[in-house]
């Protein structure tokens, strides 16, 4: 239990420190924005408990907030996830992935079913924040293209990353 | 009563999630609104003390580039010094003293967080209120104009750099004075929009973008871009003037912060002048 406390501690610095340093710094575009920071609220248990997973994912923001200067932005919307997650799950998870405490992921759920949770809860995000972030509707289509593209960049990112990091692990 | 409970009890992950939002967005329309609102005093500039310490260890890779632009400047500035000018006259009477009366300093800073991607781009320099910054102070860089500082902690300030939604500079084209607004749509980080300027007033391509004599953050003149494009859309009363930037957001390294020293006295006077009808 202790094990894991800090096993989350540790992912949730190294996803931040990726996110900050690399993704930040890698401006293919102005519409490419990837945000993978949310892979931390993601991989979180199916079992844990929702109120908890509502104040990591709100934590996790105002990280991303205070690196980023933009103040109430990523809380905003990384809430969000941490909030509608749980509803996906339920539809999507069966009793059996509840009973044996699984941790949302490739190996665990298929490439698909991975790819479609990924996808849905990252436009989620992204939607919320680029809406957010320009704050009018004056620009409405051009943010829902930079919405589009961002996500399709963070799901591939993702998938990529679930595909190298995560795999091994459970072949071992 | 106990249903109250039971209410609350049933729906707390609900309730948690609606008062963390309702403070978010709290925050988020604070400070879009009030552009004092310090969101650097609330974190303690703890960001920019990790970007520091990273750009600390960066910045010896591009110690190459820094130093010849370091150089191009110190070289345009020796162009202008007094001494690289021939004499024309005889007599040089010295009152420089009441004739010129110093109103802008320069505060020199580098810059060690930046974004140029993103639809609101911010700039992180290490330069803070210890040093003299203020909120609303103007920021150039060696060859133009950067941005407008929004909050400032002791060793840090964060500026609005032009590459961002809310930043609005006041700009002219420096051949007629027709001033206008440099506002960033969000494509490109090599240009932006010159908006407002009337349509009767004749434009061309390449004319120079200086900063307009309306803007109490920067002096006159300011060299800002050149018009790249331009063209008047039907039943508008406005050019549309797409506008190169001077200023390469994505290499800055040094910029230099400008206090206009006589900024409180005209604001002072403008104040008093709106309560007056």
């Amino acid at each position: 239990m202790i094990i894991d406390i800090f096993k989350y501690i540790g992912r949730f610095v190294f996803i931040i420190l990726i996110q900050i340093l690399v993704i930040n710094n890698i401006e293919l575009d102005t519409y490419i924005n990837p945000y993978i920071y949310i892979i931390f609220i993601l991989t979180l248990p199916v079992t844990m408990k929702p109120w908890l997973v509502v104040s990591l994912a709100f934590f996790t923001g105002m990280v991303m907030d205070t690196f980023s200067s933009t103040p109430g932005l990523h809380m905003a919307a990384a809430g969000f996830i941490g909030y509608f997650r749980k509803f996906y799950l339920e539809f999507a998870c069966s009793k059996e992935d509840f009973e044996k405490q699984i941790t949302p992921s490739i190996s665990k759920k298929g490439f698909a079913w991975f790819t479609l949770y990924t996808f849905l809860l990252t436009l989620l995000h992204h939607t919320v924040l680029f809406y957010l972030e320009i704050y009018s509707l004056s620009e409405f289509f051009r943010t829902f293209f930079r919405i589009l593209a961002s996500t399709s960049f963070s799901v591939l990112i993702i998938v990529v990353s679930q595909l190298l990091f995560y795999r091994k692990k459970e072949e071992r | 009563m106990r249903n109250l409970i039971f209410f609350f009890y049933k729906y707390y992950t609900f309730i948690l999630f609606f008062t963390l939002e309702l403070f978010s967005f709290v925050v988020i329309y604070q400070y879009n609104h009030y552009q004092r609102a310090s969101f650097l005093n609330f974190t303690g500039g703890m960001a920019s003390g990790f970007y520091e310490t990273v750009n600390s260890t960066t910045n010896y890779f591009g110690l190459r580039n820094m130093n010849d632009s370091l150089m191009a400047e110190n070289a345009r500035l020796r162009s202008q010094m007094i001494n690289a000018y021939y004499q024309n006259g005889f007599t040089q009477t010295s009152i420089n003293d009441t004739l010129y009366k110093q109103q802008y300093e320069y505060i020199s800073a580098n810059v060690v967080n930046n974004s140029v991607g993103k639809r609101n781009n911010y700039i992180t320099i290490d330069k803070g209120k210890l040093h003299g910054i203020k909120p609303d102070m103007g920021v150039i860089g060696s060859n133009g104009v950067v941005g407008i500082v929004t909050s400032v902690s002791d060793h840090f300030s964060t500026i609005r750099s032009a590459l961002n939604a809310n930043t609005k500079i006041s700009c002219m084209i420096q051949k007629n004075n027709a001033f206008g607004s440099l506002e960033w749509n969000g494509d490109d980080p090599k240009f932006s929009s010159l908006k407002y300027v009337n349509k009767h007033v004749p434009v061309n391509s390449n004319d120079e973008v200086v900063t307009s004599n309306f803007s109490m953050l920067f002096p006159q003149g300011l060299p800002v871009g050149k018009v790249y494009a331009h063209s008047i859309e039907a039943g508008d009363n406005f050019h549309a003037i797409k506008v190169e930037l001077y200023t390469n957001f994505s290499t800055l390294k040094n910029v230099y912060v400008i206090r206009n020293i006589f900024k409180e006295e005209q604001e002072e006077l403008q104040n008093s002048l709106k309560g007056d009808h």
